[in-house]
């Protein structure tokens, strides 16, 4: 027989401390940290009145492994593969604000052809990214089926990524200067033949879900973020955009070559769930545009810069890399103090701002909503938690 | 010794209606898990025998041999009783249903009722399921339960007596004799109105998807069932299914002409009949996406309840001209 | 460009409906797209990067091109790697000092030759329990004598199992492909 102390059996810290706000005659439900929807170990304890939240509060930090401390302590090529294991799903967008932020400390200049190919394997990261996201969104709300689909053609993506990189989900495939390796004939074939097979198999999933009468329902309508809301808790990416606010930092603030593509930033002045959906459904497509021109118009030439220092040492001082990542703006801080460890690191994750929200929008909603909600802000926990 | 042969018709029935369920129930499992494979362009259960037509029975017998688990502070009696009470009526359902000319467990002038009266009884289980459980997911899961099969009970016994009503009967033969073998014969035909409505009640009381919302895996967990195990879940599990063929066999008797059809008629067509109602089944779930509970409401009283209603009517108006 | 949401009536999600029904349907009669694994095995594994092996030297396959500079071990962001050196002292051949000596008119009186340490490769060990198969090392070997393995069906049952002497691997692997 297991003994419990009588504080013990009352929960935690964070559930004693939501139980004291409780009301009469309403259920406290712990969901999470290991739930079907949560994907990963988040946990949310809800105040429920029948099935209404009352109060929703997100408890983090099941999956902290101190990714900045860790920077502290690790050589500026050390801390690289890091990157790829903050957000497993989007890592090359990771990967590249680290390197953006680098390469502003070291003054390197990138290669042209380097450039091209950062873009195009970044934009096939997003794809493979949305793809999950949206198999995942649609067995949160019941259809098992998609995520099949989904995972059918992020497959294929993630095999093209393979040949270069080498792994097929955390990558560490950037370097400073430029990239590790180059482009082979069977990556470019292989990604012109997928952007074409990815363009018969959208119209399907329009089909099967986004046109489906009881998604609509379950979307429409649902988990409204007005965009004065999404700005208070600072809501980049898809999110953003599905509040009818056009900011994309491929747009806005052009890093790399994005200002020589010719694409289009969606944005659904909605605010809900079904207009988040549907701007990470339009960019898969704008992706697949980026990645095609990119393809026809590479240059040659060397991946890496001719000049590189033998061993990494920036000069004082601070650097900041924002990228646009899957899931919104990817910020990474570098300060340097000379030496070849960085003195600070700080990661500003897109998926901490999105969740931060969640508290406000599902307050007095359906649970099912909530995990309607929970799922369009397309939270990956271990970008949440660092 | 003197035995009435009724008795003895209905002891073998039973026997029968037992192997036919496990049977059955076996199959389901293999043909459920083979068409969603086959739907997400995987092979499904191939290892276990021949195209995986063992699997099920290695399904269960790992069920059996679990360890059956009660939370410490759950209703022993309650919570053991639920599974049993959800399992044991499907027997007396079948008993009714005439799978041939011949083959019937018992005339019964009743028969509809009985199947209507008994089918009710899982709710009771599913209620106490998720009560006993005492946890919160299962609570849920149970509320949503009671509520979804009361609801949908309604304008699936008025669907029902709409055909009743027009054969003035409850008796399920006369109801299958009064059908021709000719697919034009079939009541399909003179109340589709009455089958939609039928099969649309009839997948949300057998809490199938798009309308499992007691069991709704990423809100509730599992539902009603979370905290069951081993061969307790089994029973639920084995209800689930021994009930969706009960009420694909009553949507055949009621609309699909029974046993009848072109050339020989005999259980052959009566069970590819319930086949092909049980693949829709299967197919509408690994295709839709769950529906919201205030949504599986409305459907039900906004659109389901008068939809019937209006089908009575004019049955009625039919029938008394 | 902000768009509005394109809105449907209810006709049109019914019809959604038989649509959603129609695809499900079409791919159950499609062929499948999965590999059977113990059966079949996926084509992409050569270009798989698993961990490291030492490449052999083009004209002494028993010998690893690794000079010893110790610059992956430093470079590593797990310290998986750890070089196993044995010091060695050699004495200087000593036709080779006399030749340059035999030119010179007035040769300074010689000092004590000094011994040489040579440096050999006792093991190279991998500790595959750490390595986040970053790459790190790969890049920064200066006579790219480290090189991926394409293995990617590694599986043993206890921690020691994935501690490999990369050096031995290399004559082993040797062996077996000129004896096989």
């Amino acid at each position: 027989m297991l003994h419990y102390a009588q504080e013990q059996l009352q929960g935690d810290y964070y559930t004693r401390a939501f139980q004291a706000g409780a009301q009469e005659d309403t259920l406290i439900l712990n969901m999470g940290p290991q739930h079907p929807s949560t994907h990963g170990v988040l946990r949310i304890i809800l105040e429920l009145h029948g099935e209404y939240i009352l109060r929703a509060e997100p408890v983090l930090g099941y999956v902290h492994r101190m990714q900045e401390k860790m920077g502290e302590v690790k050589t500026y090529p050390q801390y690289l593969p890091n990157m790829g294991r903050v957000d497993y799903l989007h890592a090359l967008a990771w990967n590249w604000a680290y390197v953006l932020a680098v390469e502003e400390l070291l003054q390197l200049e990138v290669p042209e052809r380097a450039e091209y190919i950062r873009v195009i394997t970044c934009e096939l990261n997003r794809i493979t990214s949305h793809l999950l996201w949206w198999g995942a969104y649609l067995l949160d709300l019941g259809a098992f089926t998609p995520i099949m689909y989904g995972f059918a053609d992020r497959e294929r993506a993630m095999d093209l990524l393979q040949i270069i990189t080498g792994s097929r989900l955390t990558y560490c495939y950037y370097s400073f200067g430029g990239v590790t390796a180059d482009l082979t004939p069977q990556f470019i074939d292989g990604t012109k033949e997928f952007c074409k097979y990815l363009r018969t198999r959208l119209p399907m999933y329009k089909d099967l879900v986004t046109d489906n009468m009881i998604l609509r329902h379950r979307v429409d309508d649902i988990g409204i973020i007005p965009v004065d809301m999404a700005r208070r808790y600072g809501v980049t990416g898809p999110n953003l955009r599905g509040s009818g606010v056009e900011h994309d930092l491929r747009r806005n603030t052009p890093y790399s070559i994005y200002d020589r593509f010719d694409f289009e930033i969606p944005a659904y002045e909605e605010c809900d769930a079904l207009a988040r959906y549907l701007v990470r459904m339009d960019e898969m497509e704008e992706s697949l545009s980026i990645i095609e021109q990119a393809i026809d118009s590479l240059p040659e030439g060397p991946v890496t810069p001719p000049k590189m220092p033998k061993v990494i040492k920036p000069p004082k001082g601070e650097a900041y890399g924002a990228v646009e990542g899957a899931r919104g703006v990817i910020g990474i801080h570098v300060i340097s103090d000379g030496t070849a460890t960085p003195y600070r690191i700080k990661l500003r994750s897109p998926s901490f701002s999105n969740l931060s929200l969640f508290a406000e929008v599902s307050e007095g909603i359906l649970l099912a909503d909530a995990v309607s909600i929970l799922g369009s802000l397309d939270l990956v926990i271990p970008e949440i938690d660092r | 010794m003197n035995i009435a042969p009724e008795l003895i018709h209905i002891a073998v029935a039973l026997a029968a209606i037992a192997a036919f369920i496990g049977l059955n129930g076996l199959v389901l499992v293999w043909l459920e898990r083979k068409v969603a494979g086959h739907i997400q362009r995987r092979p499904g259960p191939y290892e276990v025998g021949p195209w995986g037509l063992l699997q099920p029975v290695a399904d269960a017998v790992k069920l059996v041999g679990k360890q059956l688990v009660r939370p410490k502070v759950a209703d022993p009696w309650l919570y053991w009783s639920a599974p049993l009470l959800s399992f044991t009526p499907v027997f007396l359902l079948f008993l009714t249903i005439p799978f041939g000319p011949r083959l019937i467990g018992m005339e019964f002038n009743l028969g509809l009722l009985l199947i209507l009266a008994f089918s009710g009884l899982n709710v009771l289980a599913l209620c106490l399921a998720g009560w006993s459980s005492a946890n919160k997911y299962s609570l849920l899961g149970a509320a949503r339960a009671v509520a979804q099969s009361i609801a949908y009970e309604i304008p699936l016994l008025l669907a029902v007596l709409a055909i009743a009503f027009q054969f003035g009967t409850l008796n399920l033969s006369t109801i299958v004799h009064h059908q021709g073998p000719m697919p034009w014969q079939w009541n399909v035909m003179t109340q589709p109105l009455a089958f939609i409505i039928y099969f649309i009640c009839a997948v949300a009381e057998t809490n199938r998807a798009p309308f499992d919302l007691p069991e709704a895996e990423s809100e509730l967990t599992a539902g009603f069932h979370t905290e069951y195990s081993g061969m307790a879940f089994g029973l639920f599990f084995l209800a689930e299914y021994a009930y969706i063929i009960v009420i694909s066999c009553v949507a055949t008797v009621l609309f699909l002409g029974g046993w009848h059809g072109p050339g020989a008629p005999g259980f052959w067509w009566f069970l590819l009949k319930v086949y092909a109602l049980i693949m829709v089944i299967i197919w509408l779930r690994w295709t839709y996406p769950r529906v919201r509970f205030d949504q599986l409401l409305n459907i039900n009283w906004k659109w389901l309840l008068p939809l019937a209603l209006v089908n009575l009517l004019l049955t009625l108006i039919f029938v008394k001209m | 460009m902000i768009k509005k949401t394109p809105k449907q009536s209810t006709l049109q999600g019914i019809k959604s409906l038989f649509v959603g029904l129609r695809v499900t349907g079409h791919n159950f009669v499609m062929p499948q797209i999965t590999t059977h694994y113990p059966r079949q095995e996926v084509d992409n594994l050569v270009t798989y990067r698993g961990h490291i092996e030492l490449v052999p030297k083009e004209d002494d396959p028993m010998t690893s091109k690794c000079i010893l500079c110790g610059q992956c071990a430093k470079a590593c962001p797990s310290n998986c790697i750890e070089l196993v050196i044995r010091k060695e002292e050699v004495e200087p051949p000593p036709a080779a000092e006399a030749q340059p000596d035999a030119d010179k008119e007035e040769a300074p009186p010689k000092p004590a030759p000094k011994k040489k340490v040579k440096r050999i490769l006792e093991a190279f060990i991998l500790d595959y329990n750490l390595c986040s198969l970053c790459g790190q090392c790969v890049q920064t070997c200066p006579v790219d004598s480290l090189e991926f393995s394409t293995n990617s069906y590694l599986a043993g049952f206890t921690r020691e199992e994935f501690v490999f002497e990369l050096l031995e691997r290399m004559r082993k692997k040797y062996k077996a492909s000129s004896s096989g």
